[in-house]
């Protein structure tokens, strides 16, 4: 039974723990956003800040040392963490797929291409040998590579790197999900290859409708893709708007800081203005604003009460005692250089 | 450029790598051509960029330069000073002139060592300080420098983070005072909000010391902001070499141009509505190029000569060189 008019996924006040030897690590600290049916949606924040581990447990993939320890996440408005997991077993790997960042670790070196895939389709589709194979060369050639019909017999090491990674997409949409969750899908490949990529998945979710999580630490990827971004931080959203809202005028400091802290090929400033410090450590979490260490607009409040997700007028949601007052991005005065 | 405002220069380097043996018997040794007749010159205080895709060359210049990787043909000039085939006691005095910041500042420092030893370490190698101890005064000034905080000096690198590592790889480098950094992708693994602040440190101390750069990335963004002038290399050749804006204005080579196309624009309705060239393929392997030039077999202007005849590089407006037939 699902209910027709939720959105396709909701996580609702996630909470995620590490119990490690150093403490406790506080990696995901009430996170909570939908994604609508063919929607893409940007998840964006520095190296440590939790999107990984909030795309892991969304599918379910959190091991041990670490736990979910609230909150719930729905599809198609049915929670997959409460019960006995089979929806989740279900959901898993047919209706929500995910691809990583490095396509070598997710690839058996022992096996072809056609037999990985072909696995995921006889176990999930009950394929017959013969009728997998081709489909796989189906999906080699929807992902754009080139000899599907030769690929389908090659072992992942005789591929490169971009090549692998059109291998990992065709397997994640072997099954036909509705959400395809991207982690950080183009960082360990070059930028014209970076390019490719970023145009085979926009590609398919035009054709396909496909919803897809985009989790990236690059703005400019974000720009181009999303329709909405969350911008996290410690394991917080601390902003989730629209892409043009965002880019154009960032409500939270970090967001405007991290805006301001990227180089951009068409416009050319003396400085860079960095965000001085660093992100604190999760294992204790400050009880105020995570951001307010670094942040040279926070006050005493800011310090020692947490600001919650609130919505803005313009319909954004923003965890901020002073929203809007920090600067934003250089205005853009010059044309576009590269071409 | 003047002969005496030029630091360093490269004349025709080409440096290859044997892999492996081809042919009955392995009778013919495989070459690998990572660079390939590779001419340019960085000026004192100068920042040269150097781009391109992973296995085209970068690091191997770097590392020719600095006189770890031997060439096989063509020269390497030093303040005047033919250096490609200097060794002994003259190559160890002079290293102490030119030093390297590594991409990656967790594998770069060795772990077992406290920060006032990694930081010391190149001065007591070369004798300008007898002991840990004695080098304090002066590590303490490059930590400093380098916005570390004071304390700095007695921990280990686990205990920084990544951009902090970075500081302490940079204060290392600094240590002996050198004219010349090749920096190696020094700011690749940090995150943004980290990336700025070392890009504004290398560019401070650079204006402090007059220190000249090879700064090495395949972050276009990066290195349009940082570099004075900008080299292009595509699978071991140089296709392009200019002043940085005539690089990003005025795109004299077609996979330049396709470069930067590639390049994410953090500018939603911008980048939306950009024209992209989106190149096909993949780049070919430097062990059996293509005949001809190296990008024909995705250049989407390529002609029956280019696949023919490799182009020279020529300098097609003033100081702005392109290897491109049809440029
Ligand atoms: N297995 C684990 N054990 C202990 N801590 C963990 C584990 N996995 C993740 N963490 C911690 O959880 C926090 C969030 O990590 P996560 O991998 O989600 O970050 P991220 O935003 O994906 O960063 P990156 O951009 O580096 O991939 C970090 O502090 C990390 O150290
Ligand atoms: N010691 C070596 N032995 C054999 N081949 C090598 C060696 N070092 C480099 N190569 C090859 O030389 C070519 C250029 O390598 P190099 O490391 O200079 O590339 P790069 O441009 O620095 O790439 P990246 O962006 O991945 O660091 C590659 O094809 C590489 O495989
Ligand atoms: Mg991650
Ligand atoms: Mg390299």
């Amino acid at each position: 039974m699902t209910d027709a008019d939720a959105p396709l996924l909701q996580v609702k006040h996630l909470f995620v723990k590490f119990f490690t030897r150093r403490g406790t690590v506080h990696a995901v600290r009430d996170v909570s956003f939908d994604i609508a049916r063919g929607e893409t949606l940007g998840l964006v924040g520095e190296s440590g800040s939790g999107k990984s581990v909030t795309a892991q447990a969304l599918m379910g993939l959190i091991d041990l040392p670490g736990r979910i320890t609230g909150g719930d996440v729905r599809w198609h408005g049915q929670s997959l963490l409460e019960g006995d997991g089979s929806l989740l077993r279900r959901v898993r790997g047919q209706e929500i797929a995910m691809v990583f960042q490095d396509p070598m670790t997710s690839l058996n070196p022992l096996f072809t291409v056609g037999t990985q895939i072909g696995e995921v389709l006889r176990r999930h589709r009950k394929m017959t040998r013969a009728a997998a194979r081709t489909r796989v060369i189906e999906l080699l050639d929807l992902v754009g590579l080139s000899n599907p019909g030769q690929r389908v017999d090659q072992y992942p090491h005789e591929l490169s790197g971009g090549m692998r990674q059109r291998v990992l997409i065709a397997m994640a949409l072997a099954c036909e999900p509705q959400l395809l969750i991207a982690d950080e899908p183009t960082t360990a490949l070059d930028v014209t290859i970076q390019a490719q990529i970023l145009e085979l998945i926009a590609d398919l979710q035009q054709r396909l409708g496909l919803a897809v999580l985009m989790i990236t630490h690059d703005l400019g990827v974000v720009a181009g893709l999303c329709d909405r971004v969350a911008v996290m931080y410690s394991g917080k959203i601390v902003e989730l708007a629209t892409a043009d809202d965002l880019f154009h005028r960032p409500a939270h400091p970090y967001s405007a800081g991290l805006l301001r802290s990227t180089p951009r090929l068409d416009v050319v400033i003396p400085r860079l203005v960095s965000i001085e410090g660093s992100p604190p450590d999760l294992v204790s979490p400050p009880v105020g604003c995570a951001f307010a260490e670094r942040c040279h607009l926070a006050t005493e409040e800011c310090r020692e009460s947490m600001p919650g997700l609130h919505f803005q007028d313009d319909g954004r949601k923003v965890a901020c005692w002073r929203p809007f007052e920090a600067e934003g991005p250089a205005p853009v005065t010059a044309g576009e250089g590269g071409r | 450029m003047s002969e005496a405002d030029t630091l360093v220069r490269l004349d025709g380097v080409t440096v290859t790598f044997d892999v492996g043996r081809d042919g009955f018997w392995g009778r013919h040794p495989k070459q690998l051509r990572a660079v390939d007749d590779v001419s340019f010159t960085i000026g004192r205080g100068e920042t040269l960029g150097l781009v391109g895709e992973s296995g085209s060359g970068k690091s191997t210049i770097g590392r020719a330069l600095l006189r770890r990787t031997p060439v096989a043909s063509g020269t390497i000039t030093f303040d005047g000073q033919d250096i490609t085939h200097v060794r002994g006691e003259p190559l160890r005095r002079l290293r102490r002139h030119m030093q390297l910041v590594f991409q990656d500042p967790y594998a770069s420092l060795n772990p077992r060592m406290t920060v006032a030893e990694l930081v010391s370490e190149p001065l007591r190698v070369h004798g300008m300080a007898d002991s840990v101890e004695g080098a304090r005064p002066v590590v303490s000034a490059l930590l400093e420098r380098c916005g570390l905080p004071a304390d700095a000096a007695d921990r280990y690198p686990h205990a920084f983070s990544g951009g902090q590592r970075q500081r302490v790889g940079i204060a290392r480098a600094l240590a002996l005072e050198p004219a010349f950094i090749v920096a190696d992708e020094p700011v690749s693994a940090l995150d943004v909000s980290i990336r700025a602040q070392v890009v504004n440190l290398l560019q401070d101390l650079q204006r402090e010391r007059n220190l000249t750069y090879l700064f090495i990335a395949h972050d276009l963004s990066v290195v349009r902001h940082i570099s004075h002038r900008i080299a292009i290399l595509y699978c071991g050749k140089l296709v392009e070499l200019g002043p940085t804006a005539d690089i990003y204005d005025r795109t004299k080579h077609p996979y330049t141009t396709a470069l930067l196309s590639s390049v994410p624009i953090p500018d939603p309705p911008l980048q939306r509505s950009r024209t992209r060239i989106v190149l096909a393929g993949e780049v070919p392997n430097p062990v059996d190029p293509p005949p001809g030039c190296r990008f024909q077999t995705r250049c989407p202007m390529a002609e029956a000569r280019c696949r023919e005849q490799a182009p020279p590089l020529e300098e097609k407006a003033p100081g702005h060189w392109a290897a491109c037939w049809l440029s």
